[in-house]
């Protein structure tokens, strides 16, 4: 079958891979028809997730067909048009029957901080992704999620991630009605944490990034004001200033590791990888919010350590909320939002590329190439 | 709150996920009270391991389920060996893991060659792609690579020729 194969920092290709097995009662294979490429992917694909093996296939957003199951699966059927959460969770655990589906015990041995994820390293448990043809799904059971019938693959696809990411953002912000919210990012994530800002009640939303059309775009798609950080001196002092020299009751950082905007970041925590990605965007967050107010981190950051203002934390009594998103547990609520015309993802997506140029694919997202917000990668047999 | 909500009728959907319980919100709401009695769980059927999976020294044991994509062999895999001897709160654990992810690449390059294929670094690196959205990179880059090169070249040259 076809597959992504990275190969080394920025250098990624498709290639003939081996079929996927069964290699468990409780998994099921399922041949992709959308996935996509996620900002947290970049991560990966510039080499700063350690113990991302060259060979490896990258891609936790993806749907597709169910083609094969497991002895063990009850419940989901060969031929069921599923939406696969990036989390791999059993379902069983101390930690999934606490809902933390992003931190399940039975689906990672190689770190205990984070649970299984698809195609997302050794660091979260070695599995290949869904930018291929087909993949592997374990506890297929539980995760996989049928499509209903009235639903566009294109949102269905960014169910897996986008959406309840952004979603448990502004949840995490425990936003009361008329905070303001601030939300570091405008990549996809940003994007729809400002949009669910709204549905918790609050009362401005502020997007903060560099990028001139993504600013322009969550203007629209997120009814919110939208500034660019290389055109204000200091974002710091601007969040300051615009809330009666207070700080912001909520603060989102929906960057993570590549941030750009301070350049003993950039240097130590992407160049030089001294730190675990560049964490300027927290950084901001954390000094932009106000004294009580709340961070909420949904930036994926490498497993070492980062430069981050900690005595502000302490001192301005800050509480900081975090989590891989649980994807299993918004899926409800979020198909109903969908259902209801409250949130519509797929304006999000700018470019759909054929799995066979996946290299060129991670560049035009890597580098924010022709307007690039959000890529899908069409395998050929997705009969989409 | 409906005087609020008059301010937003703009917005589809302003306000419709309000929760005055939710403080605190997830992931620690859902807490209950059956960690004190122990974390137990019944544990899903044990995958089978056909080839070698590290695990963490932070756990007694393989989770119940497990990736094989890619197992630990040559010099980067004995660096991850190495690795995992140490726990996730060490640096002896997460270097020796960056090192072993460039040695891999390196290894990746020798396959390749091995194999009889010559890796398009051109193609794998999607310059195809920043050459149609963004040429003057392009150039910028190959005149940067091109200078350097010439620089060091003259450099190692005149040193050569001073020696003689």
């Amino acid at each position: 079958m076809l597959a992504m194969n990275y190969r080394g920092p920025q250098r990624v290709r498709i290639d003939n891979k081996p079929m996927p097995q069964i290699q468990h009662p409780e998994d099921a294979i399922v041949r992709v028809t959308r996935s996509c490429i996620c900002g947290s992917d970049l991560h990966l694909y510039n080499g700063n997730v350690p113990d991302t093996r060259p060979g490896s296939t990258f891609g936790h957003e993806f749907i597709g067909v169910v083609e094969e199951v497991g002895a063990d699966i009850r419940q989901l059927k060969v031929g069921d048009m599923v939406m696969v959460p990036f989390n791999i969770a059993c379902g069983k655990c101390a930690f999934c029957r606490q809902e933390l589906y992003g931190n399940c015990h039975e689906s990672n041995p190689e770190a205990t901080a984070v649970g299984g994820i698809f195609g997302y390293s050794h660091t979260a448990g070695g599995y290949d992704g869904g930018q291929a043809e087909y993949v592997r799904v374990p506890y297929a059971d539980f995760g996989p999620t049928v499509i209903p019938d009235w639903m566009h693959p294109d949102d269905a696809v960014l169910l897996t991630d986008v959406v309840p990411t952004g979603y448990q953002a502004a949840e995490m912000g425990g936003i009361q009605p008329g905070d303001t919210v601030v939300v570091f990012g405008a990549g996809p994530i940003g994007i729809m944490a400002a949009k669910c800002a709204w549905l918790f009640g609050a009362g401005r939303v502020i997007v903060i990034d560099q990028e001139e059309y993504r600013l322009e775009f969550v203007r629209n798609f997120a009814q919110c004001e939208a500034y660019n950080f290389r055109s204000i001196e200091d974002p710091v002092v601007f969040i300051k200033k615009t809330t009666d020299w207070m700080g912001a009751d909520v603060c989102i950082d929906a960057v993570g590791a590549e941030a750009a905007g301070n350049a003993l970041n950039t240097l130590t925590g992407r160049k030089m990888l001294l730190q675990a990605g560049s964490s300027t965007a927290l950084h901001w967050a954390i000094n932009s919010v106000k004294k009580g107010g709340v961070v909420s981190i949904v930036g994926v950051y490498g497993p070492t350590d980062n430069l981050i203002p900690i005595g502000n934390v302490v001192n301005k009594g800050i509480t900081i909320r975090a989590n891989q998103a649980s994807v299993k547990r918004l899926l409800p609520r979020l198909i109903e939002h969908i259902r209801n015309g409250i949130l519509d993802p797929k304006a999000m997506i700018t470019h759909r590329i054929p799995l066979e140029e996946v290299a060129d694919a991670y560049r035009i997202f890597s580098d924010k190439l022709d307007n690039c917000i959000k890529t899908v990668l069409i395998p050929p047999k997705s009969n989409a | 709150m409906d005087k609020l909500a008059q301010k937003y009728t703009h917005i589809n959907g302003w306000g419709i996920d309000i929760d005055p319980k939710n403080d605190p919100t997830y992931p620690i709401k859902k807490r209950t009270n059956e960690e004190q009695e122990g974390y137990t769980w019944q544990r899903p059927a044990q995958q089978q391991s056909h080839v070698e999976v590290l695990h963490s020294i932070e756990r007694p044991n393989l989770s119940a389920t497990f990736g094989t994509s890619v197992p630990p062999r040559g010099l980067s895999g004995q660096l991850r060996r190495y690795a995992f001897k140490y726990s996730e709160s060490h640096y002896g654990h997460w270097l020796p893991l960056l090192l072993a992810d460039r040695v891999a690449a390196v290894e990746g390059i020798v396959a390749d060659l091995k194999q009889g294929r010559i890796p398009d670094f051109f193609a794998e690196k999607g310059r195809k792609a920043e050459w149609k959205y963004n040429p003057q990179r392009v150039v910028i880059r190959v005149a940067v690579t091109v200078a350097v090169a010439t620089a060091a070249w003259a450099f190692f040259n005149s040193k050569r020729k001073g020696h003689e």
